[in-house]
């Protein structure tokens, strides 16, 4: 704090800059957020635009408290979902990865089908799960975890093959077992891929859930926020879509929130990206 | 001394008395010749032998295939043709030489880069399943025998590139080696650390009673720390020169300035450029 930066008006607002510049990385887009409201807000104010086509903000907030009990118990069906899905196709997609990399043969007859998986449309083979898997919840889950899977898969089996190799011939000097070069090198080596694929396939479980929601068409106590935003759409209740979408929104970003702090976590202190 | 069920236990059983010198050579190479499967021939009709206890240096151009001799003597590669013998010994196919450790340094630290210092340092015992207790006090002795007892809790991103390359040492160190492997070691540092390392090799090679075949393409570091350099040639991969080194015992900064010193990385720049003299005619 000099007595140069205290009285030049330009070195002042550059100290300022400076002081909040760690914050810039949460400051910088709130700010953009809260104009591109205010924007919108006013074009719809200003414009006269009907509520049916483009509803203000201001009425998309009114209509989320009003709906707020239909609306939260829906997202709580879509998150039951979506967790689920997550679960099983990090899981899932864990051992499979596990299975390929034991040996070439097995990746190699297996692979392209892991490719088709993930080229097929869900929405075109919905419609049979949800014919075939009598439980709702069940074939909701496996629709999305159909979705989520094939990153989890690929992501791991890059990871479990990205291992040094000055250390696996350390590991084969010092006559490691298969098991020990498995959970002592290859499981850390392949963290970072682990946690990539984690992030991807976070947000895949939540577009898989509502789309499967979607070609279900489910109603009634458990419905999730997809049959919400069809029925808005039918009724026309273009706030409550909009509320309905504002929520999923922001279940993908808490989820993609949540899977980053854990991969930054877990991989603190070693890995370059979390340097 | 080998046992197959339990091949592990037999590396780190720590020596209780000094290993009587056997009248079989650590290494011999017998013929060896190693073709890959593209047509390159990185090795061709070699022949060497290591006594136990010696300190021999590779020396060569990149491409005269002294990694990938030194690899061989790991039991990371086999050859094509020939035959190498630890003491006297097959590499059995379980990769047990019968109860001699091999140890081996690689040209970059090779730590894992999520585990301290200690905890790489402890691999090897940990692999041979040693108890936590009598390891730590091991790792610790290591540690300390390359300087390194104030970071055993460091990250290796915490540390320079001498002191990774000193981490490295001292997890090749920790099994107490009979055999000694180094793959051009201190090739990525500064010449000061470089010389502080060969230094220091030197000492941990005479206070350890161990034999270390040391890969290197500079000269004067095959002089200053051998007790033998053995000379390569490319294409093929051979040997063409085996040099005792005539140096004293224990050798300080001062050796490296000395006549005796100079008149040796003579004498092998010469017997270089006489092979690339004949290698171009």
């Amino acid at each position: 704090m000099t007595h140069d930066t205290t009285t030049r008006p330009s070195a002042q607002i550059r100290h300022a800059l400076q002081r909040l510049l760690p914050n810039m990385k949460i400051v910088a887009p709130v700010l953009v957020g809260v104009l591109l409201l205010v924007i919108w807000q006013m074009t719809c104010t200003l414009g006269h635009i009907p509520s049916y086509l483009v509803p203000a903000p201001s009425v998309i907030a009114t209509q989320f408290v009003q709906d707020a009990p239909l609306l939260l118990g829906s997202l709580l069906a879509t998150l039951k979902i979506t967790l689920l899905a997550f679960l099983c196709a990090t899981i899932l997609g864990v051992l499979i990865a596990l299975l390929f990399v034991q040996s070439p043969l097995i990746e190699a007859s297996l692979f392209p089908y892991a490719i088709l998986l993930q080229v097929t449309p869900i929405v075109a083979i919905a419609p049979l799960i949800i014919i075939w898997v009598k439980n709702m919840t069940a074939a909701l889950v496996l629709c999305a975890m159909l979705v989520a899977l094939f990153p989890m898969i690929s992501n791991t089996v890059l990871g479990l093959r990205s291992v040094n190799s000055g250390l696996i011939h350390l590991f084969r000097i010092n006559r490691a077992s298969r098991w020990q070069t498995l959970v002592r090198l290859r499981i850390p080596s392949a963290l970072p891929y682990f946690f990539g694929g984690l992030r991807i396939s976070s947000g895949l479980s939540l577009i898989g859930a509502v789309v499967a929601e979607f070609v279900a068409g489910t109603g009634g106590n458990g419905a999730g926020l997809a049959y919400q935003i069809l029925q808005a759409g039918f009724q026309l209740n273009i706030p409550r879509l909009f509320a309905a979408l504002l929520l999923i929104t922001l279940t993908g970003v808490i989820l993609f929130g949540i899977t980053d702090w854990m991969a930054r976590i877990c991989l603190r202190g070693w890995h370059e990206s979390q340097l | 001394m080998m046992n197959t069920s339990a091949p592990n236990a037999a590396v780190v059983t720590p020596h209780t008395q000094p290993r009587e010198v056997l009248p079989v050579p650590a290494l011999s190479v017998k013929a060896v010749d190693k073709r890959y499967s593209n047509g390159t021939i990185a090795l061709q009709a070699v022949d060497l032998t290591i006594q136990a206890g010696e300190f021999v240096s590779l020396l060569g151009p990149s491409g005269c295939g002294k990694s990938t001799l030194l690899k061989m003597f790991a039991g990371l590669e086999t050859p094509t043709q020939g035959q190498l013998e630890w003491w006297g010994q097959p590499y059995s196919t379980t990769g047990a030489t019968n109860g001699w450790r091999i140890s081996m340094v690689f040209q970059e630290p090779t730590l894992m880069p999520w585990a301290t210092i200690e905890e790489n340092v402890r691999l090897p015992l940990d692999l041979a399943k040693m108890p936590r207790q009598r390891a730590n006090q091991l790792v610790a002795e290591a540690l300390s025998g390359v300087g390194l007892d104030k970071f055993a809790h460091a990250l290796p991103r915490e540390l320079s590139g001498g002191m990774q390359m000193r981490a490295s040492l001292a997890r090749a160190l920790v099994t107490k080696p009979d055999l000694l492997l180094l793959d051009e070691p201190f090739g990525a540092l500064d010449e000061f650390t470089r010389n502080r390392l060969d230094a220091d090799l030197r000492n941990l090679w005479q206070q350890n009673n161990m034999t270390v075949v040391f890969v290197t393409h500079s000269i004067y570091e095959a002089v200053y720390i051998s007790s033998r350099v053995v000379m390569m040639q490319a294409r093929p991969g051979r040997v063409i020169a085996n040099l005792p080194i005539d140096g004293p015992t224990l050798r300080d900064a001062a050796y490296r300035v000395s006549d005796p010193f100079m008149q040796q990385c003579k004498a092998l720049s010469e017997l270089i450029s006489d092979a690339h003299h004949d290698a171009v005619h």
